[in-house]
């Protein structure tokens, strides 16, 4: 065995804390290693080469490069000694920046510890086998989760480069957010004017196939080859009759039903149409507050139907699909505002949030666009704003920003303005976030033309005071308490991530971070791939973003998945487990506590009973090669074995 | 060092000489709090039922504390009038227990000698004084003390004959068999105090 | 849960100006069958004055209380007054999680404290201990004009790190107990915005005017009376009403009972059992008009009769037919 070492100097990241001329020198002494060498930028092309032309000048047949991370460059590096000849398994990487030169400052102690990471290294690569990749064929098609923009965006993408695409959406209609909002900034265009197009065409693309009011039941397979249940919920119409006149909405008696498109601000009727621009433009029957499902009696809109399109005995409906690839586009929620007591959203009338005012605001809403407040239905005069609603709060676990709410109260005062105009609108806010095209101008807008009164800082409590709402906040700009007291008040309340993500995530075996958000690959290269091959990120479900951003998002998924999808064959990683069956007792521990249901059970020509990994699912992450009793099942590329040897390295001097 | 705002005029404050960073570790490691945290949001002035009786609003005199401005705030009314009352600490954002800064900062004042409200501070003594006389506290002596020492002789007057005429008052201290003892707790930290200076 | 026995640290203010609070609570724990012991030669908790001197100091002093009641064996200690309370809380809490402060805390004390007792407001007994239906259960009489505001004042609940009881925005054990001792509760938006506080002697007119919120806030949601767990508050609010007046113009004549003075006067306790004289602004209008629950009920029979007998006539008809209509589900 001929090890080659090449240690790299990364400029003074490691040169700095680090003698790698020394630890050079004590890695020539390991029996096995027949060349070591330093290099200023190893990555580097002429770096690479150097590799290449050490490995046929000396006769290498391993190579060792003690670096920087592996996540930056084991990929790299591994095509290099490719390149050379090699088997791309025969290679090693040892941290010794991120890990010693980094971290300690020193030089002596840094140099010793790079020396014996490098032996750790030397003595793993001689326990390398070569691994091959197998190929196995992808299925063309791509399931979008979620049709919001992002979603809807991502979809037509992919279907206008020629990909059939599922599309599930979980509510009646398409559209999330952005269908739910009067108008956008800064712009001030009429958002369901915009979205209205993306929507009809989803609908009408031949290559998208639109499940509305579905979910997503169970998710099998591995990237490429998916199986999925989606679960089409019952609306107890039948949608291939409904032709969307609304004529059942008009009749139905019982009128208190929760309405979710509107944000709970007024009441709808049971069965209804969420809004005259949906799409699919079909009715549901809500069951918790339908009287025939209640109390067993109405009726009404059965009878109703000019094409008899109720059906009370409708169930839900399961079917399966087979696709390759997977876009996550589920978008956000909005805290709750029982969560800030102080403010009183949801105690009483006449404090609401953002969405709940931009629904008034709405022409197509339930006030028909006229600004009233809840309690009496009057027209307010004074309006308060209270931006970060709940957001950049450690106290209540929300440290972050929000991304857009600064935007949308500025729009939001200035529509204002323009429904009533004597009116007076406040703005209490900590700071203004407007980075993006036209959005500073347009909070400056709102100050200089619109009038609205801005005033930096927080609110403590708002209460009622006769027939008003009293804010108390602060000017911490003039240093003194100030009190407004508002018509209305609207909470720009705090985005937080949708209430089943974290069941979404663990269908999709993808990672989520404290609140719920989607976890990305990488914070700034790789904003919509996720650590999970096959499932790719679009908009707010990863964070908070606006729309620009989510339909950047969707586009840019879509670009993912037209590259996933441009070979016909895709390779797997071979760095999978793998089961010796002669040594495998069949107790099956490694089945039950795989994480991602890689393992199966195989029955031998004896009849014995033992593991199998399907190893296009497996994710290689040890679980199995740890739990199991007799290492039958081992994690190829870091078996008991080769781990075992890197630890005697270091402890067996 | 005089106040940085003399007569409320505000001279140009040298951020590199004249913040007392001493001053900030004291205050972080008697209060257990970090000022850092404070975003100077302004929700304990929005809350601070006191707030117009401060010469400097709460969020100010944290603003001041990050600052380093050790004599404005020993110096100030504000960190006298705070009741302690607590909406502070509910609401911060940060999770700051900004009470307990304040009472921090009032307690180095006075450990400073520096006392802006006199009489607030002549309360408190007559009434500390009363306990360790006692063990328990003597109400109608304290009153009677504070209105000598204070120069305020009909201070609350009317109010005498309105508690007197209802029966709510003590006329005589009760004093508990105990009373040394409690007297011994209040040695004990003066001489505890002396020793560390 | 009831405990079997419990401490009861009355204060130093409970013993004088609010010897009504005392004298009350102890009729009505008694009726709620829960007992309690007065720990031996008590002393001053030290209040707001001593945690403005020192931390370490203020602790001694309330740990000095604590100790003698850990020595009895029991655990929770009944403190009427929430400024004694909190004394109590922040001495427990901060000897409970730091070995280094304890120690100091302990240096200056004769008995070590070992952080065995809870400090529990006489609110927090009741409401969670006792509970609501016991509280009921020994209803006798009502007062059917009484309409009470519950203030709570503002360290009984906050902050909720150290006072571990009711909801610090919005606190509701005081509410309930009153309606279950049968009275009409009005919710106020000021039930914990500062009073003044121990202000009172030296800074009168800032603590007039803070007071004079309460009562405004209080009045405006309908309430003819205020209810109140704490000492300072009632003083602040009721023997400074007049002052108030005076301050602002205002003509406030609100009477101001502790919570435990309502509940005996449901309980049937007679005004002098209840000190009812010691408070400045009277309630006799309210206490004269006691009536028992036997009466109350069939005075509302009597009523409901004669209103069902006006019902019989054709105008009542039609009012009836127009509401049916505007029925939504």
């Amino acid at each position: 065995m001929r090890v080659g070492v090449f240690i790299c100097h990364c400029g003074n990241n490691i040169a700095g804390t680090i003698d790698v001329a020394r630890v050079a020198e004590e890695t020539r002494k390991i029996p096995g290693v027949a060349y070591a060498t330093t290099y200023m930028y190893t990555c580097s092309e002429p770096g690479q080469n150097e590799i290449k032309e050490a490995i046929t000048r000396e006769g290498l047949d391993r190579v060792v490069v003690a670096a920087c991370s592996p996540r930056m460059h084991e990929l790299t590096f591994r095509r290099t000694v490719e390149k050379a000849g090699l088997n791309r398994y025969f290679f090693e990487m040892a941290n010794i920046r991120e890990h010693i030169s980094w971290i300690g400052e020193n030089k002596d102690l840094n140099t010793l510890k790079a020396t014996e990471a490098v032996r750790m290294a030397v003595a793993k690569v001689m326990q390398d086998k070569p691994l091959y990749s197998t190929s196995f064929k992808v299925n063309k098609r791509v399931l979008v989760i979620g049709g919001g923009v992002a979603g809807m965006q991502a979809a037509l993408d992919c279907a206008d480069g020629g990909l059939e695409v599922l599309l599930v959406e979980k509510s009646p209609s398409v559209g999330g957010m952005m269908a739910r909002l009067d108008k956008t900034f800064p712009t001030i265009d009429c958002s369901i004017c915009i979205l209205g197009p993306k929507m009809v065409d989803v609908a009408q693309h031949d290559k998208i196939t639109l499940h509305a009011y579905s979910e997503i039941e169970e998710i099998k397979g591995y990237v490429g080859n998916y199986q999925i249940k989606i679960r089409k919920k019952a609306t107890y119409v039948d949608w291939s009759k409904c032709t969307g006149c609304g004529a059942c909405m008009e009749k139905c008696p019982s009128k208190n039903s929760y309405d979710a498109f509107n944000f709970g601000v007024a009441p709808t009727r049971a069965i209804n149409i969420p809004f005259p621009q949906a799409i699919p433009k079909k009715a549901k029957i809500d069951p918790n507050y339908c009287r025939q499902f209640v109390k067993g009696k109405c009726g009404v809109c059965a009878k109703i139907c000019p094409t008899n399109a109720i059906d009370y005995e409708m169930k839900d409906e399961i079917i399966t699909e087979d696709i390759g690839a997977i876009i996550v586009a589920t978008g956000y929620s909005l805290i709750d505002m029982d969560k800030l007591p102080e403010y009183g959203g949801g105690r009483y009338p006449d404090v609401i949030s953002g969405a709940q005012y931009e629904r008034l605001l709405n022409a197509s809403g339930p006030t028909s666009g006229h600004i009233v407040r809840p309690s009496d239905h009057m027209e307010p005069k004074t309006i308060a704003f209270i931006s970060c609603a709940g957001s950049r709060d450690k106290s209540i676990g929300i440290p972050y920003c929000s991304n857009f709410c600064c935007m949308y109260i500025a729009k939001q005062a200035i529509l204002t303005k323009d429904h009533i105009p004597d009116s007076q609108s406040y703005v209490f806010y900590m700071d203004i976030r407007s980075p993006g095209k036209g959005y500073d101008e347009f909070t400056r807008r709102a100050q200089e033309e619109y009038g609205a009164k801005y005033i930096r800082g927080r609110v403590s409590r708002i209460y009622p005071k006769g027939n008003k709402m009293v804010v108390r906040g602060s000017d911490t700009l003039l240093g003194a308490q100030v009190e407004v007291e508002a018509d209305l008040v609207v909470l720009g309340t705090a985005v937080v991530s949708t209430p089943d993500a974290a069941h979404m995530a663990e269908k999709l075996h993808i990672s989520y971070d404290t609140f719920g958000f989607y976890v990305e690959s990488h914070p700034k290269l790789r904003p919509v791939e996720t650590n999970t091959s096959g499932v790719f990120l679009a908009g707010a479900c990863q964070g908070p973003k606006d729309i620009p951003a989510s339909v950047g998002q969707g586009s840019a998924a879509a670009s993912k998945v037209q590259a996933l999808f441009s070979k016909d064959m895709l390779e797997s990683d071979p760095a999978v487990a793998r089961v010796n069956m002669n040594t495998c007792v069949g107790c099956l521990k490694c089945l039950k506590t795989c994480p991602f249901g890689a393992i199966k059970e195989k029955e031998l020509r004896d009849g014995r009973v033992v593991a199998d990994v399907i190893e296009t699912v497996c994710a290689g992450c040890g679980v199995c090669t740890s739990t199991c009793p007799c290492g039958a099942i081992q994690l190829q590329h870091f078996t008991d074995n080769q781990l075992l040897a890197e630890v005697n390295a270091i402890c067996r001097k | 060092m005089d106040t940085i705002f003399d007569d409320r005029h505000m001279n140009t404050i040298n951020l590199s000489n004249d913040v007392d960073l001493d001053f900030i570790k004291q205050v972080v490691k008697e209060s257990g709090e970090n000022p850092s945290l404070c975003y100077q949001c302004g929700n304990c002035t929005a809350g601070c039922p006191y707030s117009h009786y401060f010469d400097y609003p709460v969020s100010q005199v944290m603003r001041l504390l990050q600052a380093g401005q050790k004599d404005t705030i020993l110096n100030s009314k504000a960190i006298w009038l705070c009741a302690t009352c607590e909406t502070c600490t509910t609401r911060c954002p940060c999770d700051i227990d900004v009470a307990g800064i304040m009472d921090t900062l009032r307690i180095i004042a006075r450990r400073e000698n520096r006392v802006s409200e006199k009489d607030i501070k002549l309360f408190y003594d007559t009434f500390l004084n009363s306990m360790k006389q006692f063990g328990r506290i003597y109400e109608v002596g304290i009153l009677l003390l504070y209105n000598l020492k204070s120069g305020h002789l009909l201070a609350d007057a009317e109010l005498g004959p309105k508690v007197m005429g209802h029966g709510k008052i003590n006329f005589l201290p009760t004093k508990i068999k105990g009373a040394d003892k409690v007297a011994q707790i209040f040695n004990r930290f003066q001489k505890k105090a002396k020793k560390h200076g | 849960m009831v405990e079997t026995t419990y401490g009861y640290y009355a204060g130093c203010s409970l013993e004088g100006t609010a010897r009504e609070y005392d004298q009350s609570l102890k009729a009505v724990l008694k009726t709620l069958e829960v007992d309690f012991r007065e720990p031996d030669d008590w002393s001053c908790c030290g209040s707001t004055p001593a945690h403005t001197v020192d931390h370490v100091f203020a602790a001694a002093l309330a740990a000095r209380n604590l100790a003698i009641v850990e020595k009895t064996g029991l655990k929770t200690l009944i403190t009427p007054c929430p400024s004694c309370m909190t004394a109590f809380k922040k001495a427990q809490h901060g000897m409970a999680k730091s070995d280094s402060f304890r120690q100091e805390v302990n240096e200056l004390l004769d008995e070590p404290y070992e952080c065995g007792v809870t400090a529990k407001s006489a609110l927090q007994v009741i409401y969670e201990d006792v509970g609501i239906d016991a509280v009921a259960a020994k209803v006798t009489h009502t007062i059917p004009d009484l309409k009470v505001a519950p203030y709570y004042g503002c360290i009984l609940n906050r902050p909720p790190e150290i006072a571990q009881f009711d909801d610090p925005e919005n606190p509701v054990s005081m509410d309930k107990i009153l309606a279950a001792a049968g009275v009409e509760v009005c919710d106020f938006a000021f039930k914990v915005e500062c009073c003044g506080a121990a202000f009172g002697v030296p800074k009168r007119d800032m603590v007039n005017r803070l007071t004079y919120k309460v009562l405004t806030m209080a009045i405006d949601a309908g309430a003819n009376c205020i209810a109140v767990a704490c000492p300072l508050c009632q003083q602040n609010l009721d023997l400074r009403q007049e002052q108030v007046n005076s301050l602002t113009g205002s003509s406030f004549n609100i009477p101001v009972l502790y919570f435990s003075q309502i509940m005996g006067l449901a309980y049937g306790y007679s005004p002098e059992a209840l000190a009812m004289d010691k408070v400045i602004v009277s309630a006799d209008r309210f206490v004269r008009t006691r009536i028992t629950v036997q009466q109350a009920r069939e005075a509302k029979e009597l009523q409901e009769q004669q209103a069902k007998a006006k019902g019989k006539s054709p105008k009542a008809a039609e009012n009836k037919e127009e509401t049916k209509s505007e029925e939504i589900e």
